[in-house]
């Protein structure tokens, strides 16, 4: 009997397959070894205080991050806590980088939006007023928030690491239509616009530029500034941003798994016990 | 209830009490002196994990409802509030969701125990009905549930199975404007749908109540299908079931935590963590993994009406079956034949819900073309729903009924204890008894 | 009860039948049990704790060079009106000259405001009768006026005629610079 469903289990899993992707195509994302992987993974602080100086130079100028605070960058896990004021408000690195930003705020005496340095409890404040602002900044194109980027593409870190590392010079043959580049780690479909023999590459068309360049961000601690270190830093960063309570989780984890353990151990016994005497 | 009541109220409280109102004497009579067969196997555990994984969904359930906001315009960003300010609002979360994943695990389990060994078969029809009436509220329950964080995958999925209404002639486009509330799936949608999500676990919960009288007025089936015959048969419920479904359920907590706290988003789609957008479709919709084997019968079927019609027929079916099973013995374990195309049966599900997660031009075997049959390749996922769909219905309405009336069971043991009796005189104490045990 | 050993053999004491020790590991799988329950019975109850976003406008800073000699500025704080003024030096003078008086609830004008800064008054802007908001410089005390019920406080914030049982409350606050206050 037990045989019997483990070989359906494991049929079952044989047969779960990764995703369907016949109606488009991209190149694997390539693995990296972040440091917050595994149960017992954790966000390397500095690799996230670079990430966010990639975002706030390279990035912010079109990507919203709206459901994140200044305040959230000073919390624990973050990548300016600091032990010492418990309230991410009070932080003055966080009040800092805060008030480099402007947000909006209406004027009590004349009603009109004026901006205003941001302080901590504000939210990261949208480079466009609105969505038809954005997208005509962007040739039509919307930039994805950053709030939960990574948890919103198949693959997360590896893939986002991947896309902005990996644009390449179109293969002869294929036609890009001007305002897209080619990227192959974006999911899409280039068949329509393939005119050299074989397979259409893998891969799609995507709206951003590439945005990463060697030395365009100067890192504090004396990091070499390459493109493959921005797209990684900008890449743990963004999933900080979209999890930012993931060293909490995973540390409550190894607990619980470990209690739940030694629980099930002792209702073993206590069950062994109970049924001795019973025939069953 | 079967059997009278040994219950003695020991304290002067406990006898006022049990005068008025005797929920101390119910309490007693079915969950701690309640006869219970002494061979359940840990397939048996399944309705007491079941029990913990409504608890859970209610009171995490009620909790996220403290925090979020029913409004197209809030519902994502609430959901993003509770995952990062409000304090382990993250947890709170991830145990919904994975929660309503571990309830659908349990209950195919409990449903797959229950077709194994006949435990929809006469006296417990209406016990196996009312089990159904639970699954279908789970089903809406859930797919209500999904709607809510309103992601891509939430409204959008919405829009198809709203829009399967539409197939039904004549009424089907009154009852789908009727659902949506207003020309498509938005806020008064999402609104009603919070509504009936929060209403439905409690209708569930009465149900619930009906099933247990139900199995406690006929007690319990066991493997071997045989009825109980007398007090050598049974064990009391407590302290024997109490811990063995204590035991299971800490196993089944332990499944539960790897997915909360180390894969949260597994069972999931990233696509919904992509606020709504009405005017961008996702490139593959679908849906949560416990309803991909219905989406592969309703796309296995070329005609949008017969396609719905089917899906609702695979549930359906589920309701008539203790009247299309016309065998005598009531546990497989006697009925060899019987058994194989049952193993059959669950292959075909568990196709079923492979080919629900795959376009249906896919091809089975990567890279082989074969030849076009009506409307698709022979090697394409829409064939395999077909024929897993083919058997599903045929296992329930051709191969049940037939081998009832044909197959030569083995000989059932004339007890629950003869089988353990006969042996017990050479092994030591406590130890396994026969090999019928297995299986 | 317990052991119905219909059927089953007689022990052949290979175990040991020690009634205390088969009891201990039952105590102990319960007590595990309910360990687990109490920790997930934690986070139910913490989470209706102010969550993250509240405790972020938990506290706010003030500039004070808005506020005018004379004038007082309201602002929201913990969702609760905030009066910060800024006295001249004759309602400083009237509210010392007052410590002396019969106050329903006594306290010196000193202990109303940060040492050295006796021209900054922050107080919570609620009636302490029913929570109304008084009016500025109203009243028979030049203080504040609550229109609700005819509470009179003084420009120290004392509650001076009226139903209202207490002062004015004075928040947690705490000067910065000479120019920016931190309430909360």
């Amino acid at each position: 009997m037990l045989r019997k469903c483990l070989a359906i289990a494991a049929l079952g899993l044989a047969l779960a397959g990764g995703p369907a992707l016949a109606a488009g195509s991209q190149k694997e994302p390539r693995t990296v070894a972040w440091s917050f992987n595994g149960p017992f993974g954790k966000f390397d602080r500095a690799q996230l205080q670079r990430g966010f100086k990639v975002y706030r130079e390279v990035c912010a100028a079109c990507h919203s991050m709206g459901l994140m605070s200044f305040r959230n960058l000073g919390q624990k896990g973050g990548p300016f806590y600091d032990p010492k004021y418990p309230n991410p408000n009070d932080n003055p690195y966080v009040k800092t980088i805060a008030k480099d930003f402007e947000t909006s705020e209406i004027d009590q005496e004349t009603g009109d939006i004026v901006k205003r340095p941001a302080t901590p409890a504000d939210r990261f404040p949208n480079p466009y007023p609105n969505e038809a602002a954005a997208r005509a900044g962007n040739g039509g194109a919307l930039p994805p928030d950053f709030s939960t980027l990574s948890k919103a593409r198949m693959g997360g870190p590896d893939y986002i690491y991947s896309l902005l590392s990996g644009y390449s010079t179109p293969p002869a043959g294929l036609e890009v239509p001007s305002g897209q580049y080619y990227n192959p780690y974006m999911l899409g479909d280039v068949s329509a616009f393939w005119k050299g023999e074989g397979h259409a590459p893998p891969g799609g068309f995507i709206a951003m530029p590439p945005q990463l360049a060697a030395g365009k961000v100067t890192f504090d601690d004396d990091t070499k500034s390459t493109i493959d270190q921005q797209a990684r830093d900008v890449a743990a960063f963004m999933t900080w941003a979209s999890e930012p309570k993931m060293e909490e989780r995973k540390a409550f984890g190894v607990g619980a798994m470990i209690y739940l353990l030694i629980l099930a151990g002792l209702l073993y016994v206590s069950y062994k016990r109970i049924w001795r005497n019973v025939a069953h | 209830m079967s059997g009278h009541s040994n219950y003695i109220p020991k304290t002067g409280f406990e006898r006022w009490l049990d005068t008025r109102l005797p929920i101390a004497r119910l309490a007693y009579d079915s969950l701690v002196d309640f006869p219970t067969p002494k061979n359940l196997n840990y397939w048996y555990t399944f309705g007491g994990i079941l029990a913990l994984c409504l608890g859970i969904q209610l009171v995490t359930g009620i909790v996220l409802a403290m925090h979020y906001v029913p409004h197209v315009d809030h519902a994502f960003a609430s959901v993003e509030r509770i995952m990062r300010d409000v304090n382990y609002g993250w947890l709170i979360r991830y145990m919904h969701s994975n929660g309503a994943s571990m309830f659908f695990i349990a209950v195919y389990a409990h449903m797959f125990r229950g077709l194994y060994y006949g435990s929809y078969k006469a006296p417990r029809e209406l016990l196996w009905i009312l089990g159904c009436v639970i699954y279908l509220l789970m089903m809406a329950t859930a797919f209500m549930g999904y709607v809510l964080p309103w992601g891509q995958m939430s409204f959008h999925g919405a829009v198809v199975i709203t829009n399967l209404f539409g197939a039904l002639p004549l009424i089907g486009q009154s009852i789908t404007t009727w659902l949506w509330g207003g020309f498509a799936v938005d806020n008064a949608t999402l609104n009603r749908f919070f509504s009936l999500h929060y209403l439905m676990p409690f209708m569930i919960a009465g149900v619930v109540i009906l099933h247990v009288w139900a199995l406690h007025v006929t007690g319990n089936n066991n493997p071997t299908g045989v009825h109980v015959q007398s007090k050598a048969d049974t064990v009391p419920f407590h302290p024997y079931y109490t811990v063995k479904d204590g035991f299971a359920i800490a196993l089944f907590m332990l499944m539960f935590a790897a997915f909360v706290f180390f894969t949260p988003n597994a069972l999931g789609h990233p696509d919904n963590y992509i606020p709504a957008n009405p005017l961008v479709t996702p490139a593959h919709i679908v849906p949560e993994w416990y309803f991909l084997p219905f989406y592969a019968i309703l796309r296995a079927v070329p005609d949008k009406l017969m396609g719905v019609l089917l899906m609702f027929g695979a549930i359906a079916v589920l309701f008539i079956l203790p009247w299309l099973d016309t065998s005598r013995v009531r546990s497989l374990r006697y009925r060899p034949t019987t058994r194989m195309y049952f193993f059959i049966f669950v292959v075909a599900c568990l196709v079923l819900g492979f080919c629900g997660g795959r376009l249906p031009d896919d091809y089975v075997i990567p890279g082989l073309k074969t030849f076009q049959l009506l409307d698709a390749d022979l090697n394409s996922m829409v064939w395999l729903s077909r024929f897993a769909t083919a058997y599903y219905f045929a296992y329930f309405l051709i191969i049940l009924p037939v081998m009832g009336l044909t197959e030569n069971p083995l000989s059932q043991p004339k007890s629950i204890s003869e089988p353990v009796l006969s042996h017990s005189a050479a092994l030591p104490v406590g130890a396994a008894a026969s090999p019928e045990k297995r299986g | 009860m317990a052991d119905s050993v219909t059927g089953a053999n007689p022990e052949h004491g290979a175990d040991g039948d020690d009634p205390s020790r088969r009891d201990f590991i039952h105590i102990a799988a319960g007590v595990a049990a309910l360990g687990a329950a109490a920790t997930v019975a934690w986070p139910v109850v913490d989470q209706m704790n102010p969550a993250g976003d509240t405790l972020a406008l938990a506290s706010v800073e003030f500039d004070l060079t808005k506020v005018q000699l004379g004038q007082s500025v309201t602002i929201k704080w913990r969702g609760k009106p905030l009066f910060i003024r800024h006295r001249t030096g004759a309602e400083i003078a009237a509210a010392i000259k007052d410590d002396k008086a019969a106050l329903r609830d006594p306290a010196t004008d000193e202990v109303r405001h940060k040492p050295g800064k006796a021209e900054w008054l922050v107080l919570i802007g609620t009636c302490t009768h029913l929570g109304c908001v008084p009016t500025f410089g109203g009243g028979d005390y030049g203080g504040w006026f609550c229109p609700c019920h005819g509470s009179h406080y003084d420009t120290s914030g004392r509650i001076r005629k009226g139903p209202a049982p207490t002062n004015l409350e004075v928040p947690d606050y705490a000067f910065l610079s000479d120019t920016v206050v931190k309430v909360g």
